[in-house]
């Protein structure tokens, strides 16, 4: 059998998810055996140039990590979806934006004056801010345009398989990869990860009844090591997370974030995990719920940390 | 902006507000147009991803109608209402919607004067908001994905 070839590409993304691919350990060398990389910035010295002067459909796999910023992101998420047979939105800044994706709570000029003018370390009295295009002696210089607001790579191009987390773990990675290698392929569309189900139910801590009178920050509360970090009035977003990681966080005494994305058949993340929120909070009394409320100082960026390009509004309307 | 006709999303819930729509209406009383309601079995099936989806194709204003609390056929299903509704409200408000733009309120199945004068109060305060400044979204993300 003709060996794969595999591209890999980080967009708008921290560079975890390319260490991601490598935590694989041992197993890369089953991959070696199997695969060819065609294209891989992070790790291998190939330019643009060389993928576009390969034939279309030539790649057969692309795991593409990272959210669309730049007209840059746009552009190699489209020449790489030309060039490959199938296309995985790997990790979740590809799958739902993820933390770049917070930045859809403000627009580019906002995101432009916090990092270029007031962020406390920052110098710049002329109020220089990235240019698309300058004029130096040696003639004109280009770089990608901003844009103002984040897209997920399904929002780009067509994408094939979806590998949830931040980053993935090892063994979702592993099962992406070995279904690839082996040549036994999930539906188009699929999220592929251990489980189809919320990760509670791969949680070893036990669970009693959730009533809540008062929510805490981690920081605010040593949580019991055995009892159920939610019923114990923690954040934790395991409810409406998709398990396949082993409940690794929580096992940690930390809650669950919720970046192993939504549950099959969820759309919006966020909102399911308000509606499960709300729906724990021990009172029927208008005011004193109100006060519960007022412990959680940040909604929408705890239901939406990693979601908030791929929810239905997508992004914060800014007057 | 006079001639501005908000779109209105009204969930009621089957045992009590859309009884009470009901009665409004057999009672000849005047409820706005712009009110489109959609019936579902209690108001505790409202999921927030209802009303999210309802301003994101477009509605000005999502009213939530339920039993008074004690009422609920489900005995509690209103009370995870009356808890939702405000933490929603809270994160609406952070992605830049006016949280007046969804509202919950109880109608029993005999104040049919209540639903006629909520939802009259209701059209007005979202005339006087002006339209939502969510355009009609064509497609969401997810319908994109799955096709």
């Amino acid at each position: 059998m003709a060996k794969l070839k595999i591209a890999l590409y980080w967009a708008a993304s921290c560079g975890g998810c390319d260490i991601a691919t490598l935590a694989i350990g041992d197993k890369i060398l089953k991959l070696a055996e199997a695969a060819d990389i065609v294209f891989w910035p992070i790790g291998m010295d190939f330019k643009y140039a060389d993928v576009e002067k390969m034939p279309d459909q030539s790649i057969d796999v692309c795991l593409f990590n990272g959210a669309i910023r730049t007209s840059e992101n746009e552009h190699i998420a489209k020449l790489l979806r030309a060039k490959s047979k199938i296309m995985i939105a790997y990790g979740s800044c590809a799958y739902e934006g993820c933390i770049p994706g917070l930045s859809n709570f403000y627009n580019r000029q906002m995101t432009f004056d916090r990092v270029y003018i007031e962020t406390p370390s920052t110098d710049n009295p002329e109020k220089i801010f990235p240019q698309t295009k300058v004029k130096v002696p040696e003639g004109e210089l280009e770089i990608p345009e901003f844009y103002d607001t984040v897209k997920t790579l399904a929002q780009t191009v067509d994408v094939d398989y979806f590998v949830p987390g931040c980053p993935p773990e090892e063994k979702t990675t592993w099962l992406a990869l070995e279904a690839l290698i082996e040549g036994k392929l999930p539906p188009k569309g699929t999220v592929i990860s251990h489980s189809v189900k919320a990760l509670c139910d791969e949680c070893p801590r036990t669970r009693e009844e959730k009533k809540i009178k008062k929510f805490y920050r981690p920081y605010e509360i040593i949580p019991d090591p055995e009892k159920c970090l939610l019923e114990q009035g923690l954040l934790c977003y395991g409810i409406a997370t998709r398990g396949g990681c082993g409940a690794l966080c929580p096992q940690a005494n930390m809650p669950c974030t919720g970046c192993y994305g939504p549950v099959e058949g969820v759309v919006d993340q966020g909102a399911h995990f308000l509606s499960a929120l709300a729906s724990i909070i021990d009172s029927n009394d208008p005011e004193e719920i109100q006060r519960i409320i007022d412990d959680i100082p940040d909604p929408a960026g705890t239901f939406y940390r990693y979601s908030l390009p791929d929810s239905l509004l997508r992004r914060a309307r800014i007057k | 902006m006079d001639n501005f006709e908000p779109k209105i999303v009204a969930f009621c819930c089957n045992w009590c507000s859309y009884a009470g729509a009901d009665l409004a209406g057999t009672s000849r009383m005047q409820s706005p147009s712009a009110i489109r309601i959609i019936r579902v079995m209690c108001s505790g099936r409202v999921s927030p991803f209802f009303v999210l989806k309802a301003l994101s194709v477009g509605a000005d204003g999502v009213l939530v109608l339920g039993c008074h609390p004690g009422d609920c056929h489900y005995i509690e299903g209103n009370y995870k209402t009356m808890r939702r509704v405000p933490l929603l409200k809270k994160m609406l408000k952070q992605l830049g919607i006016e949280e007046e733009r969804v509202r919950l309120e109880w109608v029993s199945a005999s104040e049919g004067a209540k639903f006629a004068e909520v939802t009259s109060n209701f059209t007005q305060a979202i005339k006087n908001l002006g339209p939502s400044s969510l355009a009609p979204s064509k497609q969401n993300s997810q319908e994109a994905r799955h096709g």
